[in-house]
């Protein structure tokens, strides 16, 4: 875990069990079994997990809503599980399912929640940063899914926080609306606010992201940087690599080429379908020039070749697993 | 950080990071925050078709009824002295366990709750301002009941109104305890049905429209302990005879106390 000068929210060894639970004979259940974080000022930083890895717990923890059985968390200094208003009004959260009551209309309802801060955010500014001055006054039932999001956002930024919890931010955005949430959030991020993502969109991860936690059954899996996450080798459990890049070339060839001792160490050859091939590794021009050097010597010409990066998904399931949760 | 943040913010455009400013954020004041959560529940109850008739048209509705059918005759000087009370206490019931329950139980779905704990707003203004919005929503029911009970002949012991007013109000206490108790702890279908159920059952038969009286034999020794029965039992006293109902009061008390301990104890937020 990496150690911030000043965390706007630090997380060590958390703890968390739930029930009892009546499907294991009344006994308790642990979904968070070992979680540490440290999410810093002016910074995004990502919690990525497969679905039941523990993250909304986690955030919940951290945001007060639960009670944790183990560990310790600090946000803004103080102990979310006992803080009072003082903590709440510095704190914004933007939950997955929103959280918006579906009899409201958005404009009475922001005017409402920036009612409850000393010093809230313009609601008619942030309506209109947010462009959901097109439908303030539609009910909440009647607005789209990308609306919703667009006013949990505004919901959880009225109060002008300095540490933003945000919890699948971009489900349901169209491209448009995710533009305009992104940047929004990359502002913010530049302003000095401590954000806290949680997503199961890596390219929403890979694009915002200043930090990246990955936990899996409750615990911590990996950490680091976006650069550095994506210079992790395949089937390397932890660490960060032996610097470089992953990438893969993948090129169409005849069928049933043997390419077994052509390659430097370092690099793994697999024909994923007929006459298909994927090159895996950390890549160097050498490994390039040994592959057109047993082309040429081998009369073969690629009818399609491509170079691709790495990407955070690719990570991400390389630590996580493919099976489905 | 935060000096390197500052000058940040301040490189932007003012008006695009409006939220964004130097200084600490505070919450607004208890009161302020209670005041207004309680003022949104109310109107949001208020435009509430469903909500509206269950708080005021089916109370009416009753009263008329009660008013032009002999079932209350020998209880008192006239039908409609003897219906107001428990119409009034029927106000109660809807309003507090009923609609109360409804709303809370669905703000639970929609993760409502749960949103408005990570406010200043926190769990108890939340609901510190669910129990000003029914003490709010009661005062207005007290008023429209009292207007058109009074056009048919409604003729209140002086005496009745302090003793009346406040056992109305404890008893709303007790069913806004159960009411939330019920919402916190089964889904919000299941709120919906146990509350409306309970509601005509309660009505009809626990005492608080028709008075134990006038029940079957069977059912008097348990209505009385009934927060239906000590609720409508208490105001047809006050409100007849002018006089405090000691026992019915109490009754009421152990209710809010025992509902209210265990909804704290077992409701659940998420």
């Amino acid at each position: 875990m990496r150690s911030p000068l000043s965390p706007v929210l630090s997380i060590n060894g958390l703890v968390k069990d739930v029930g009892p639970l009546a499907g294991l004979d009344g006994k308790m259940l642990r979904v968070v079994s070992d979680v540490s974080l440290t999410a810093e000022r002016g910074q995004v930083t990502a919690l990525l997990g497969p679905n039941g890895a523990g993250k909304t717990t986690t955030l919940e923890c951290a945001q007060g809503l639960q009670k944790r059985t183990g560990g310790t968390i600090s946000l803004l200094g103080a102990d979310p599980a006992t803080a009072g208003a003082g903590l709440r009004s510095r704190v914004g959260v933007m939950l997955q399912d929103g959280g918006l009551p579906p009899s409201a209309r958005p404009l009475p309802l922001l005017r409402h929640i920036a009612g409850l801060y000393a010093d809230p955010w313009p609601v008619d500014d942030l309506v209109e940063r947010l462009a959901i001055d097109t439908f303030s006054r539609t009910g909440v039932r009647r607005l789209s899914g990308g609306q919703k999001q667009r006013l949990a956002l505004a919901a959880a930024l009225v109060g002008r926080p300095e540490v933003l919890f945000l919890d699948e931010p971009s489900a349901g955005l169209d491209p448009q609306s995710r533009a305009l949430v992104f940047n929004l959030i990359t502002e913010l991020r530049d302003s000095g606010m401590g954000i806290i993502l949680t997503t199961h969109l890596m390219d929403d991860a890979q694009r915002l992201a200043d930090y990246v936690y990955i936990i899996d059954g409750g615990r911590n899996v990996a950490e680091g940087t976006v650069q550095q996450l994506l210079a992790r080798e395949p089937g390397v459990d932890s660490g960060t690599g032996s610097g470089g890049h992953v990438r893969t070339l993948v090129f169409d060839a005849r069928p049933g080429l043997d390419l077994s001792g052509v390659l430097p160490e370092g690099a793994v050859v697999v024909e994923t379908r007929a006459g298909s091939y994927s090159v895996t590794g950390v890549l160097r021009p050498g490994h390039l020039a040994a592959l057109a050097s047993w082309w040429e010597a081998n009369d073969v010409m690629p009818a399609a070749m491509s170079l691709q990066a790495r990407s955070l998904e690719d990570v991400f399931l390389d630590i996580s697993g493919k099976d489905i949760r | 950080m935060n000096g390197t943040a500052g000058a940040a913010a301040d490189s932007t455009s003012g008006s695009s990071l409006a939220g964004v400013s130097a200084g600490r954020q505070q919450p607004a004041p208890l009161l302020r925050r209670v005041l207004l959560q309680g003022r949104y529940e109310a109107l949001t109850m208020l435009r509430n078709g469903e909500q509206l008739i269950l708080a005021v048209v089916l109370p009416l509705l009753a009263l008329v009824g009660l008013t032009v059918t002999p079932f209350l005759d020998g209880l008192g000087s006239s039908r409609v002295n003897v219906a107001v009370p428990g119409i009034l206490a029927l106000c109660a019931m809807s309003t507090a366990f009923t609609g109360q329950g409804i709303a809370t139980g669905f703000d639970r779905r929609y993760g409502v709750l749960r949103f408005l704990s990570t406010t200043p707003l926190g769990r108890g203004g939340l609901i510190a301002g669910k129990v000003l919005s029914v003490m709010a929503v009661l005062c207005l029911q007290v008023a429209v009941v009292s207007a058109v009970a009074a056009a048919l002949g409604w003729r209140p012991e002086a005496a009745g109104w302090l003793p009346g007013l406040v056992l109305l109000f404890l008893g709303a206490a007790a069913f806004t305890s159960l009411g939330l108790l019920v919402a916190g702890t089964v889904r919000p279908e299941a709120t919906l049905a146990i509350t409306n159920l309970l509601w005509i059952l309660l009505g009809a038969l626990g005492g608080i429209v028709i008075p134990a009286d006038r029940l079957p034999a069977a059912a008097q020794s348990v209505v009385h302990f009934l927060p239906s029965g000590a609720l409508g039992e208490s105001l047809r006293t006050a409100f007849l005879g002018g006089a405090l109902n000691g026992g019915a009061a109490v009754i009421l008390v152990l209710w809010t106390a025992i509902a209210g301990a265990a909804a704290i104890r077992w409701f659940k937020w998420n």
